[in-house]
């Protein structure tokens, strides 16, 4: 019996990937082709989706970008074989794009079903956890922290320190909350975790209930990734067959069970406290910090509130120790980051590199510069709240202090590249509209600032008092940096004043000093 | 008053099955649209008595999030991708075309009760630009030739 690949990975999904799983399905039955049709995670390399692969004695072969239409064709040349073919990749793990990452978190995704919990078990999985239950909690802690793993999210807070912190906080009852509210533009990687790789997740929540005392998880996923809900769903359930959440985990009389809970399309229910208010059934309003939710979270107990990117990481800093995953990175950002390119390039996908990678090396060696053939003009690094960055800076190395130092943030890894047909000024109109669509209301810097912000910079578009009103747009930027709530009204000048900064000319205006 | 186009006692049942999850309201807001496609105005009141709330509280959850509706959509709803990554592949110039496609503006049906138009900022589609998403279908490099054929087969499912 011959293994074929197609994936269920939503991107694959939205090119055609049924269709061609369809196809596959029914041409072996007229050839009476003895196969096995798996349907794994995305590879990452979606230029090349729908990417259909063949297990063969030499490894796993590629071909795509396959069209329902090439599946006849693929038969006839032979791909069951390996053979040759216009789509032929070669050997998957030899495409360069996948061979130089460094794929810690991502290392079974692309590769495994991604609910087939013996598939999971069989690529080195639920090991951190056999270890973590051999451990004390604080021990647990302590592998966490000797990684130096910071928080995934985009706020980069130690995320050993937030874990210590709700083990030390006295509580009858604490919870595990995964933030799956992946809503920044421009990113992928919670969503491609979820849906192809749904255990890492599940056993990186297990692993941090035990270390800080949880037996309550809930995974807040937002509504928009209905694909990721119905894996992690399929995912939840094989995991208490096997034994692996519920009462008694692997047998050893600690309990963790886990729920996921749908947003409802508010971004900025992506922000800690806001995503707790949300999944107590309230409008998601920022809440005033302190308490921290490590003291008070959900429901008012101790909580340990992850991004799915950090959580997911877990589990091979405890099966390798946290010594192993400090050793990639560079200065005081340890491991690897899942960096996703996106927007107009050649070759976007998911590229997990050890921090220290420069942007440029990203966007071009990996990227392959952009789809249109127009020089990169500017590139978005860490979601709409992120600073746009000109070609001038492309040397940067993604560490979150290089990123800090020349006023841009890192955030959840994603990277929008534009050509150089891009408006800058749009591109800050559009900052200040989406501020303004989804602030919660709460604070008036956010609620009203952005509205003005979007008034203003009408107005520099139009040429009308250029001079003042890029005057009062700084001013009213400072005043939203300053005296926001949460990182939407205080970050929504990230996008506006780098634009402006580093396009001036754009919005008509001489460059700055 | 209109007479209520939903069934009362399905309803009640949806509430009643998820009324003592801790933090609720969401769960339920979530199962009464997807058994009916919105959230009815006139169901505010069966769901803030099962909560304990009051209806203002529920007033203000549904009115807070984009997702919740309060009339009914058309039988697929088409969200389109307004956000920065299908910006720069250009997803302007597709949403005109939806709009003069469909004949309708964002949050509007057409007149044949077949489609929404919807915005949505990120579908996590990023690498596939520009991206729409119909019905729970996600669908990548969504040029306005496919986008018509999307429409179509959209159409023409039964």
């Amino acid at each position: 019996m011959i293994k074929v690949y197609v994936p269920r990975d939503s991107s694959a999904l939205g090119l055609g990937a049924e269709q061609v799983a369809t196809a596959i399905k029914s041409e072996a039955g007229r050839r009476a082709a003895d196969i096995q049709l798996i349907r794994n995670g995305s590879r990452g390399l979606y230029w090349l989706e729908p990417m259909v692969e063949v297990e063969t004695p030499v490894g796993r072969v590629a071909y795509g970008p396959v069209a329902a239409a090439d599946v006849a064709s693929l038969f006839d040349a032979g791909f069951l074989e390996g053979k040759a073919h216009a789509l032929s990749l070669g050997l998957t793990a030899e495409i360069p794009y996948l061979k130089n990452q460094e794929r810690l978190t991502f290392a079974r995704v692309g590769i495994t079903d991604p609910v087939s919990l013996d598939d999971y078990i069989a690529h080195e999985g639920y090991r951190g956890l056999r270890r973590a239950l051999t451990l004390e909690p604080a021990a647990i802690v302590e592998e966490v922290t000797e990684s130096g793993l910071r928080g995934r999210g985009g706020a980069a807070f130690p995320t050993g320190i937030k874990w210590r912190t709700v083990l030390g906080a006295p509580s009858e009852q604490k919870y595990i909350v995964c933030n799956a509210d992946e809503g920044d533009s421009g990113t992928f990687s919670d969503r491609m975790v979820m849906e192809c790789d749904p255990f890492v997740l599940i056993e990186g929540m297990t692993i941090a209930g035990l270390a800080v005392g949880a037996t309550q998880g809930y995974i807040y996923l937002r509504c928009e990734y209905p694909h990721a809900h119905v894996a992690l769903n399929e995912a939840i359930a094989a995991a208490e067959r096997g034994g692996y959440l519920g009462d008694n985990l692997l047998g050893s009389d600690k309990a963790f069970r886990l729920e996921v809970r749908l947003g409802a399309g508010a971004y900025v229910c992506g922000e800690e406290t806001s995503l707790l208010e949300s999944l107590e059934g309230k409008r998601g309003l920022v809440r005033y910090k302190p308490p921290l939710p490590a003291i008070e979270g959900l429901f008012g107990k101790p909580t340990v509130i992850n991004n799915v990117i950090s959580l997911a990481s877990v589990p091979i800093i405890l099966d390798k120790g946290g010594a192993y995953y400090r050793d990639f990175g560079m200065g005081r950002s340890r491991g690897t980051l899942p960096i996703q390119l996106a927007g107009n390039l050649k070759h976007p996908g998911l590229v997990e590199k050890a921090f220290g990678v420069t942007l440029r090396e990203i966007l071009y060696d990996y990227g392959g510069g952009s789809a249109s053939g127009c020089p990169i003009r500017a590139v978005q690094v860490g979601g709409p709240l992120g600073a746009y960055l000109p070609e001038s800076q492309f040397d940067t190395p993604l560490d979150y202090e290089a990123f800090a130092a020349i006023w841009a943030v890192l955030g959840h890894g994603g990277v929008v590249a534009f050509d150089d047909t891009a408006d800058m000024s749009k591109m800050a109109r559009y900052g200040m509209e989406f501020c303004a669509e989804e602030s919660c209301g709460k604070c008036t810097p956010c609620r009203i600032g952005s509205t003005r912000g979007v008034e203003v910079i009408d107005k520099i578009r139009a040429g009308v008092d250029r001079d003042q009103n890029v005057a009062l747009l700084r001013d009213l930027s400072d005043t939203m940096l300053a005296g926001s709530l949460c990182a939407l009204g205080g970050m929504t000048p990230y996008p506006v004043l780098s634009a402006l900064n580093h396009f001036p000319e754009d919005f008509g205006v001489a460059a700055a000093e | 008053m209109s007479e209520q186009k939903w069934n009362v006692e399905e309803v009640s049942l949806i509430i009643q099955g998820l009324k003592d999850k801790p933090g609720a309201l969401l769960p339920i807001l979530h199962a009464v649209q997807d058994h009916l496609g919105y959230v009815p105005p006139d169901s505010v009141p069966l769901i803030a008595h099962a909560l304990n709330l009051s209806r203002a509280e529920v007033h203000g959850v549904i009115s807070f999030y984009h997702y919740f509706r309060e009339s009914p959509p058309g039988r697929e709803t088409v969200h389109i991708c307004r956000a920065e990554a299908c910006q720069a592949m250009g997803s302007e110039a597709l949403e005109a075309h939806a709009k003069q496609r469909l004949g309708i503006d964002y949050h509007e049906n057409t007149s044949d009760g077949q489609f929404s138009l919807e915005p949505v900022y990120c579908l996590g589609n990023c690498a596939c630009s520009p991206s729409i998403m119909v019905g729970k279908e996600v669908y990548g490099r969504v040029s306005p030739e496919r986008f018509d054929e999307i429409i179509e087969a959209t159409k023409a499912k039964p």
